[in-house]
């Protein structure tokens, strides 16, 4: 056994110069996964100094307690993929995080922020505009519909309803063709709050949705989310709307056809392609057209890549390079149309269309029309607020006690909002 | 009770023997306890980059949260469901077991098999059964004029995980009762057979009582089980809503804690949690223990 792992020691350093290894762990299982590993697979073809190794490491919350867990062990990977609303925490580590604009720059490697989009920039930047995570996955808010029911209900497959008034109607019509239910949402807060607050120009949070310190409160509980929330608790009772669950949880509904409409993120679509047996449409979100200024413009969710301190230098040379490759237009036009997520520059937006890709897959360009339909304002940039995974639960949970009847949306906002702000003092006390 | 006293030739043997054991406690019971109460009174960031000396504000925060609150209700309720029912069903079905017939091995190995589910799993299974849109039972509710949501229904989700984590359990009380009723003499049931007591008047003054120390023993164990091993069976079906109406404390401990970063809180909420499982068991063993008779 010695003498053959002498042999295997001696052939190693016989050939070229071993790779580095640097590991990337992620978050993305199934078919997402698949894409991942091909993407560092070809970036390893690309070159031979170094080598990404992506390892799966569950879901968002826990490719990231683990990265955190494995920083306090003092055995965290370089890489690691945190999702949107973990942002607020992988910033206030100082000491833990290498920023991207900073090992760029260090590495002499060419980065200008300038070719990404602004709505995606601005999630994952300081207030002094330098890029402190690469942003990987985007994704934002649709509406999906199934064009075999409404051709069923007599409606045209080839309009999507614009506003929620439309909405409402083309769900009536729908139910009285014999569809159970009109639509249903993915993400709760993410479309019934976060994503509807930006559509609208509304803030959530003062301080630049959180974005200019800690010291922010929430604002959720405001007429527009009021208002919504009321609303959809009122057709919770006849099923135009029907709540099925926070994260994806309400994809069956979508799927079977029970109900007709679906909102949720623009990631999904490969999901529903693969398990739909209907002709499917896409639409912009819905807007409340007494709104003045509505529609804006939606914000991202999904993730980031973030760089951990604490690793061989050899690893950030190489990690540098990777993400170098990452902005390539192919590349990152590859992974939009393969996947759904939003092309994040707009030179791969050009390159996909250039490839004819939206003349072949109509809609798949809803989601970054949506995203870049007017430039964002504050209210409409994004968001960043301590221990929000937390507090979407909350905002959840207070949700569905206003769709159960056991609340109204006034005092269920209002509970939310106060359990929120309760939740950002001991962050920003955490985080001093 | 006669003890035994057993000796040994070397001083030093003993306590050498106790050792795994010993060490085994220590680093996956005493040590983590105790990290848990210094963690209590500090706050930190998710990282382990600063701390701070805060005494005993995690506490008071806890108490004056509604949410925790309402979450010790929860635990009470549903920690109560479980063990009520899964003792009850363990003790009937181990009655039914015990009559001897042509299937009775077969029939006790099936009775048995529940136990070997992985929580998630069977967690997972339930879930699948009461789905609202496709699941099986929840179809056939929808036949009886009964809608089952527990998206969005609290009662009916809680209802959901008690029945999942019930059924986990009920195969280990089966197992215990019944090695507990074949353990009570034959001549004693024959004798007040003889004397005329019928099958229920023999289960309350012969059975029940003799059974005593092994109801006892699964007490104990079943609250234990229902206040901390029944997390998996939440996390992998509702994840503590909707709402907040299955969150129970292990599991808020694990939300705040894992989820939320909030180690201090989380911390607290570990010791607090101790501190009643703790409680309970004394109460066990004070007031209960004295009725029974080994």
């Amino acid at each position: 056994m010695l003498a053959a792992s002498l042999a295997g020691v001696m052939l190693g350093g016989a050939g070229a110069q071993a790779a580095t290894e640097i590991q990337w762990w992620h978050a993305m299982s199934g078919p997402l996964g698949e894409k991942l590993e091909k993407i560092a697979s070809d970036f390893n073809a690309s070159q031979s100094e170094y080598k990404i190794v992506p390892v799966f490491k569950g879901s968002y919350p826990e490719a990231m307690t683990g990265a955190i867990a494995a920083f306090r062990a003092k055995q965290n990977p370089a890489l690691v993929q945190v999702f949107e609303v973990g942002t607020a925490t992988m910033m206030a580590a100082k000491g833990a995080v290498y920023p991207v604009y900073k090992l760029m720059a260090e590495q002499n490697e060419p980065f200008d922020t300038k070719t990404y989009l602004p709505a995606v920039t601005g999630y994952y930047s300081d207030t002094q505009g330098n890029m402190l995570s690469f942003p990987f996955n985007s994704s934002t808010t649709i509406l999906y519909y199934n064009k075999d029911l409404f051709k069923k209900a007599g409606l045209d497959p080839n309009t999507p309803p614009k506003t929620w008034p439309e909405l409402e109607e083309m769900a009536k019509k729908l139910q009285a063709s014999g569809t159970a239910c009109g639509f249903t949402t993915q993400w709760p807060s993410w479309v019934n709050v976060e994503n509807l607050s930006a559509w609208h120009n509304v803030a959530i949070g003062t301080k630049q949705n959180g974005m200019g310190g800690l010291d922010t409160q929430l604002t959720i509980s405001n007429p527009l989310v009021q208002s919504h929330w009321e609303k959809l608790a009122e057709w919770q009772k006849t099923k135009i709307f029907d709540y099925g669950g926070r994260q994806a949880k309400a994809d069956p509904k979508f799927f079977s056809g029970e109900c007709g409409m679906s909102i949720g993120s623009s990631a999904a679509r490969a999901a529903i392609l693969a398990n739909a047996k209907f002709d499917l449409g896409y639409g912009m979100m819905p807007y409340w057209p007494q709104v003045k200024g509505a529609p804006q413009n939606s914000i991202i969710g999904g993730a980031s890549l973030w760089v951990l301190t604490g690793r061989p230098q050899a690893e950030y040379k190489g990690l540098a390079k990777f993400f170098t490759y990452l902005s390539k237009p192919e590349v990152q036009a590859w992974w939009h149309e393969q996947t759904g997520y939003l092309p994040i520059t707009p030179a791969a937006y050009d390159f996909a269309k250039a490839e004819g890709f939206y003349a072949k897959n109509p809609g798949a360009d809803i989601s970054i029309l949506q995203m870049t339909l007017n430039p964002p304002t504050e209210n409409s940039k994004g968001l960043r607020f301590g221990s929000f995974a937390q507090i979407r639960d909350v905002i959840e949970e207070e949700l569905e006690a206003t769709l159960a009847g056991q609340k109204s949306a006034k005092a269920a906002l209002d509970a939310a909002q106060e359990r929120g702000n309760t939740l950002l003092r001991a962050f920003e006390k955490a985080n001093q | 009770m006669q003890a035994k006293r057993a000796t040994f030739p070397n001083r030093l043997l003993p306590y050498l023997l106790l050792a795994p054991q010993l060490a085994v406690t220590f680093v996956f019971f005493i040590w983590p306890a105790l990290e848990a109460l210094t963690g209590s009174v500090f706050t930190e960031d998710a990282f382990g980059l600063s701390k701070q000396f805060v005494g005993l504000e995690n506490f008071a925060a806890l108490f004056q949260d509604s949410a925790y609150l309402e979450a010790v209700g929860v635990t009470f309720l549903f920690s109560g469901a479980v063990a009520t029912l899964s003792l009850g069903l363990g003790l009937l079905l181990a009655l039914a077991a015990e009559k001897t017939g042509k299937l009775a091995g077969l029939y006790r190995t099936l009775l048995i098999w529940p136990y070997a589910v992985a929580p998630a799993v069977a967690a997972v299974m339930f879930w699948f059964m009461f789905d609202p849109s496709v699941g099986i039972a929840a179809r056939g509710l929808k036949a009886l004029g009964i809608t089952w949501n527990h998206f969005l229904d609290g009662r009916q989700a809680l209802l959901l995980v008690i029945l999942a984590a019930t059924w986990k359990q009920v195969s280990y009380n089966l197992l215990f009762f019944y090695a507990g009723l074949r353990a009570i003499p034959r001549p004693l049931i024959e004798a007040a057979a003889i004397d005329g007591a019928g099958p229920f008047r023999r289960f309350t003054a012969i059975v029940f009582p003799l059974l005593a120390p092994t109801t006892f023993f699964l007490l104990v164990v079943n609250v234990t089980y229902a206040f901390f091993d029944t997390f998996g069976v939440i996390h992998a079906t509702t994840g503590g809503g909707p709402g907040r109406a299955t969150t129970t404390l292990v599991y808020k401990v694990f939300k705040d804690g894992f989820e939320g970063l909030d180690l201090g809180a989380s911390s607290a909420q570990s010791v607090v949690l101790l501190a009643i499982v703790a409680g309970l068991t004394v109460i066990q063993f004070r007031h209960i223990e004295r009725k029974v008779h080994y």
